[in-house]
């Protein structure tokens, strides 16, 4: 059994983004982390590993910084590492993304699951997740909340999935790609011994000749990222009693006809 | 002929009213490449809903319906989706990115080979006929412009409650086509178990005004029973009976920062930020929320935010147009009496 998570390294959550005079995303001297959702992604990769018996793979899709969060990876548990990155992949679109995921995927040979987290917080999308799955031609599960019963020799997998109104209990078959949301587990964190193993960890870099792909040409193009508009609102603090700020409150609101 | 695609999202053969908002940007699309807007409406009552899209703006509707539509299973709407792209070629694809249609459009661009631009909050067709988007990346603190390949077809998802329906038209009809599903129930590996509705919920993406509560609510002036965590006993029934009737006198979500939900005050669900939902309601009001940066990040483009907090120097009132300082368990249950008294329920 073979599972392999897709991860990327963010800037941490609390760090301040915002756009440099020449145009590039910056966040000053804030670390970067393994994307947010993507921890509970490794998590559960660990554990599915362990308890077939298998073998937990990371893989990272970028520059050298991505390093960070598989070498985090490691240290949580994750088996191997992997890292893809070639020049041509600079400023592409998912459909570059999902043909370079699912050929280093394929490369493998071995795999039964893929994990991801719901989304990547940078990139604010989720959609080269569900193109991986079509690229690869596999069974796409998003979504999901609890990984219920899994068969590695049967090819058989039931999840409950959160949607929008409410649990959806499903079958489908292996190989799949599944997304999973925060509530499925509890990441665990690094132990030290991992931390001084994962240090040491040589990660292999595989160029899209080594994955033998060409990238389509991109449909989708970043022009240019701005900061946010100022929020020129002056707020108004409205006091006196409770019932006295109540009712000042429920004025206003009439008064901007948000009620 | 060529053509604007709009995705109708409809559930247990209802249409999600988001939806109206999706054909909205489509006919400002549709208008500017002077081609038909075309709904496509799949599943369970579908030729009902087709004609209600007529009324909403759309000039023509595809429609199909079949049992393998019934609950969402991706892959057979992906496969139909995919199917009606690569036969007529549109100019662009467009859908509310709830999470079904961020999940159809992006699988469905990828077998067409399509671009596909997710979460627009504004779109503007250039004069080459190519899409430009404005979309939040960073989770909302800064924001990208991006742009389709006009020789493609462009799919774009739509943040919610970024683009207005198109006026009623009572009397409007769409010219409507029936086509075949394209797999059969015997090709969906998928199967539906079951699925166990959340009554009474109203979803935060779709709200339009979010009540949402943080850590502070653990201040609830009640004795917790002995035994068990009374911070956390607190903090639930602080929700429950405190910020709920409030929302039930609104017909509001409730929300709940990161604290909050890590804390174990209340579930994932309610999460509003940069690792739960991104929400842009007309009224947004923090009860004991000091406005950390992830949690501005899902919150910050709502249209009129009120802070409750007992701390005046907290940063949420940097984003608030209205401030109360003060405790939110006298406040609260004075605005809801308020409320109810002036909205006359």
């Amino acid at each position: 059994m073979h599972v392999v998570i897709f991860t990327r390294s963010t800037p941490d959550t609390a760090a301040k983004v915002d756009v440099g005079a020449n145009g590039a995303v910056g966040w000053g001297d804030a670390a970067t982390v393994v994307n947010p959702w993507d921890e509970y992604a490794l998590e559960e990769g660990i554990v599915q590993a362990k308890n077939a018996g298998g073998k937990a793979t990371v893989v990272a899709i970028g520059p050298e910084f991505n390093n960070e969060s598989l070498k985090h990876s490691l240290a949580m548990g994750v088996d191997d590492a992997v890292r893809v990155w070639d020049a041509t992949l600079e400023g592409t679109d998912s459909l570059a993304f999902a043909t370079a995921a699912a050929a280093a995927v394929k490369k493998m040979g071995d795999v039964d699951l893929v994990i991801c987290g719901k989304e990547s917080v940078d990139v604010g999308t989720d959609q080269h997740i569900y193109q991986t799955a079509r690229k690869l031609g596999w069974t796409m599960l998003s979504y999901v909340s609890k990984i219920l019963e899994v068969d590695y020799n049967a090819k058989t997998i039931k999840v409950e999935r959160l949607l929008e109104q409410g649990k959806q209990v499903v079958t489908s078959k292996l190989p799949a790609v599944i997304s999973v949301m925060k509530d499925i587990n509890e990441p665990r964190y690094p132990s030290f011994i991992g931390i001084r193993k994962a240090s040491k960890a040589v990660i292999p870099e595989w160029s899209l000749a080594d994955l033998g792909v060409t990238l389509p040409a991109s449909q989708a193009k970043v022009i240019k990222f701005m900061n946010l508009p100022p929020k020129n609102i002056q707020v108004e603090m409205l006091e006196g009693t409770p019932e006295e700020q109540a009712a000042k409150l429920v004025d206003r609101l009439l008064e901007e006809k948000v009620l | 002929m060529s053509a604007v695609y709009v995705w109708i999202e409809t559930f247990n053969g209802k249409v999600l009213n988001s939806s109206w908002e999706a054909l909205g940007a489509g006919k400002t699309v549709a208008t500017a490449l002077n081609v038909p807007l075309t709904a496509l409406v799949f599943g369970e009552n579908a030729n009902a809903v087709a004609a209600e899209a007529g009324k909403n703006g759309a000039d023509k509707v595809i429609v199909s319906e079949d049992a393998t539509f019934n609950g969402f299973r991706l892959e057979p709407y992906a496969a139909l989706l995919s199917k009606l792209v690569a036969d007529n070629k549109p100019k662009a694809v467009l859908a509310i990115g709830t999470a079904r249609g961020r999940e159809l459009l992006a699988a469905s661009a990828a077998d067409t080979d399509s671009g596909l631009i997710t979460e627009a909050t504004s779109i503007e067709v250039q004069s080459d006929g190519a899409i430009k988007v404005t979309r939040p990346v960073y989770a909302g603190k800064i924001i990208s412009e991006a742009v389709g390949n006009v020789a493609g077809t462009q799919f774009l998802t739509l943040r919610g409650r970024a683009f207005k329906p198109n006026a009623e038209n009572a009397g409007a009809t769409a010219e409507v086509t029936t086509v075949p599903a394209v797999l059969a129930e015997a090709d969906i590996a998928t199967k539906i178990e079951s699925f166990e509705e959340e009554a009474g919920t109203v979803n935060l993406t779709d709200a339009a005004i979010i009540v949402s509560g943080g850590r502070a609510m653990a201040n609830n002036p009640k004795d917790a029973p002995a035994g068990g965590d009374a911070a956390v006993w607190k903090a639930k029934d602080g929700f429950e009976n405190t910020i709920q009737p409030l929302a039930d006198v609104l017909g509001a979500a409730v929300g709940a920062s990161r604290a909050a939900v890590d804390a174990g005050y209340i579930s994932y669900a309610h999460q509003v930020g940069q690792t739960g939902k991104s929400v842009a309601p007309d009224l947004y009001i923090a009860a004991g929320i000091s406005g950390a940066i992830q949690h501005q990040a899902g919150m910050r483009t709502s249209k009129v935010i009120v802070a409750i907090n007992k701390d005046g120097e907290a940063p949420i009132f940097k984003l608030a147009r209205y401030g109360l300082v003060g405790d939110l368990y006298k406040i609260i249950p004075a605005l809801t009496a308020e409320l109810k008294k002036r909205l006359g329920k």
